[in-house]
């Protein structure tokens, strides 16, 4: 099997979503207990471990699937194996460089790329080399490209250049404009999302086309349309991070006419694809299946959060609350995590065919994540409303009152958290053995 | 032999790409609103402070960051806070806010830092007024 690349990628990633819920969990902690360890490691520190461990989950994991995709489930020959080896050490050296970033202190970048910003070259760099034998081995091999293909094209495109945009504050004109400065590092941040959910859901449409062995479902027009609407998105829908930043009103408008809408047109075809999925094909890819439907849960739940606070007179109410963490949790774990978890099921599957998993404790576990997932959202969003009641509806109540107020809601966060790790503990655990019989 | 609708998709890519282009350079180079004032050399050493001291993680500013601590868009200019506070603040600590060892000209720049950001603007914007069209026309600090 030449593609251990891809799986080592994906044991990367896996290892990367234990580590990261568990810094996710410690750094919560001091929300109920302030002191504790808070000399040590105290949340300033914690939270960029938290932060960028769980985004390099959601990258590896998806980058990990489509090589794996493109080489082993469709057959293509990778334009180069040793490009693939180089991005995949690139990547691992520049992980350990950005823990040994954050633990020496060198943090001098900012929110969600905290490290120190030269590390940010050798990620640019794997992102290029990715692309390189993306399109070249695609090119040579397939003319016309399903959805996904389109999908995962654009992703890489789009992650090189908003990774750069991320980083424009370095330049003197930028930094020393506060409000320009600020829009364009949430524009950055809001496209780099965007790039990555055209990673995660292509991979998505990949698993249902694959499932139902029906790769119509990859060409129609209502999918390319998803796609285009997607992409329109990812360069001008932004700005709903930026409502409340004094910034040209025109800016606002264009982001208020598009926001929000593709996962419109994701929810339906995920719903019209489970409605005509024969019993056998559920049977046979269970746990993907199982996991493709909660997504769609979460992309229901969550788009009716976003499409509330995409308006402007909600927005103004929200923004600055525990509800945008609520919908940023809602969609990591709710729709990324278990569309990719449900990917490396499938992978799992095709690796080792013959590989007996425990389903029924798989069962559970998917149960308890859910389940955990969906009371930890509704703790977020309990503390949302109630800080957003402190900032519009009360006087002369200081902030750490109303965080004291917030103290029973913070618990049921923790405790809802703590069983989130466990149930994604298990499932990791047994997707990482699986995973690790396989490139023996 | 690349097909019609292969050809058809590269089309619709170029044209949004074209106009990414052109939306990109009026944000990149278009005034925020206004005249904006530049950050003093000070108030740029408060900012780089801010950033490897991962104030963010914590602090909010017009409501992006962290939430464990206040937002701080407006501190500098409320009337029970300003300069003095924040200087307090930062080498005192409080409950899950860790001590600063910041010495007189790191706290200054830190204080020059949040005075400029004070001046772009407010958070929250108690002034806004609602459109019945669910738009929100926000106040701007220079207006009258």
């Amino acid at each position: 099997m030449k593609n251990k690349t891809a799986l080592l990628f994906l044991i990367i990633a896996l290892s990367a979503l234990l580590l990261g819920v568990f810094f996710g969990l410690f750094a919560s902690l001091q929300y109920i207990i302030p002191d504790f360890l808070k000399e040590l490691v105290p949340f300033n520190k914690m939270r960029p471990f938290h932060v960028t461990t769980v985004i390099s989950w959601i990258v590896l994991c998806a980058t990990g699937s489509i090589y794996f995709f493109i080489t082993k489930e469709e057959g293509f020959k990778l334009f180069s194996y040793r490009l693939f080896k180089t991005h995949f050490i690139l990547f691992v050296l520049t992980g350990i460089g950005i823990y040994v970033s954050f633990l020496t202190g060198k943090m001098e970048g900012r929110e969600y790329l905290a490290y120190t910003p030269i590390l940010t070259i050798p990620i640019v760099i794997g992102w290029i080399l990715f692309g390189i034998n993306y399109f070249k081995t695609l090119s040579k091999n397939i003319k016309n490209w399903p959805v996904y293909y389109w999908m995962w094209g654009t992703g890489i495109v789009f992650m090189i250049y908003h990774l750069c945009e991320a980083h424009f504050w370095m330049i003197p004109s930028f930094r020393s404009h506060f409000i320009k400065d600020i829009s364009v590092q949430w524009k950055s941040y809001g496209s780099f999302v965007g790039s990555w959910n055209m990673l995660v859901y292509g991979i998505a449409i990949y698993l249902m086309s694959k499932i139902k062995k029906d790769s119509t479902l990859a060409y129609g027009k209502t999918v390319f349309f998803f796609y285009f609407l997607g992409l329109t998105n990812l360069m001008f829908g932004w700005a709903h991070h930026t409502y409340i930043i004094p910034t040209q009103p025109w800016i606002r408008y264009v982001a208020y006419a598009i926001s929000m809408t593709e996962w419109v047109v994701l929810a339906h075809i995920i719903y019209s694809w489970i409605k005509t999925l024969s019993n056998e094909d559920k049977k046979k890819y269970c746990m993907v299946y199982k996991f493709l439907r909660a997504a769609d849960f979460w992309v229901f739940l969550n788009i009716i959060l976003a499409l509330l606070f995409s308006i402007p007179v909600i927005n103004f109410f929200t923004h600055g609350t525990h509800i945008t963490v609520a919908h940023s949790m809602g969609t990591t774990i709710g729709i990324n995590t278990t569309i990719l978890l449900a990917a490396v099921f499938f992978i799992v599957q095709k690796s080792l065919p013959n590989y007996k998993i425990d389903t029924l404790f798989i069962k559970r576990s998917y149960k308890a994540f859910n389940v955990s997932l969906f009371f930890f959202f509704c703790a977020l969003l309990v503390a949302g409303v109630k800080k957003s009641n402190w900032m519009y509806f009360t006087k002369e109540v200081h902030f750490s009152e109303m965080q004291d107020s917030l103290y029973y809601v913070y618990i049921a966060f923790f405790v809802f958290g703590l069983s989130l790790v466990f149930s994604i503990i298990s499932l990791a655990t047994v997707l990482l053995k699986a995973l690790l019989k396989a490139v023996k | 032999m690349k097909t019609r609708t292969t050809k058809y998709n590269v089309l619709v890519i170029l044209l949004l790409l074209m106009t990414f282009i052109i939306y990109n350079i009026s944000v990149y180079t278009g005034n925020p609103y206004k005249q904006p004032v530049k950050l003093s050399e000070t108030a740029l050493q408060g900012q780089l402070l801010w950033q490897k001291n991962n104030c963010w993680s914590c602090h909010q500013i017009y409501g992006l960051g962290g939430y464990l601590g206040p937002d701080l868009t407006n501190i500098y200019s409320n009337p029970n806070k300003g300069a003095g506070y924040i200087k307090a603040f930062l080498n005192s600590g409080v409950k899950s806010m860790p001590k600063f060892d910041f010495s007189e000209s790191q706290k200054e720049a830190v204080v020059s830092y949040l005075k400029h950001i004070d001046s772009t603007g407010f958070y929250p914007n108690f002034e806004a007024k609602f459109k019945p069209n669910g738009w929100v026309e926000l106040k701007y600090k220079d207006e009258k």
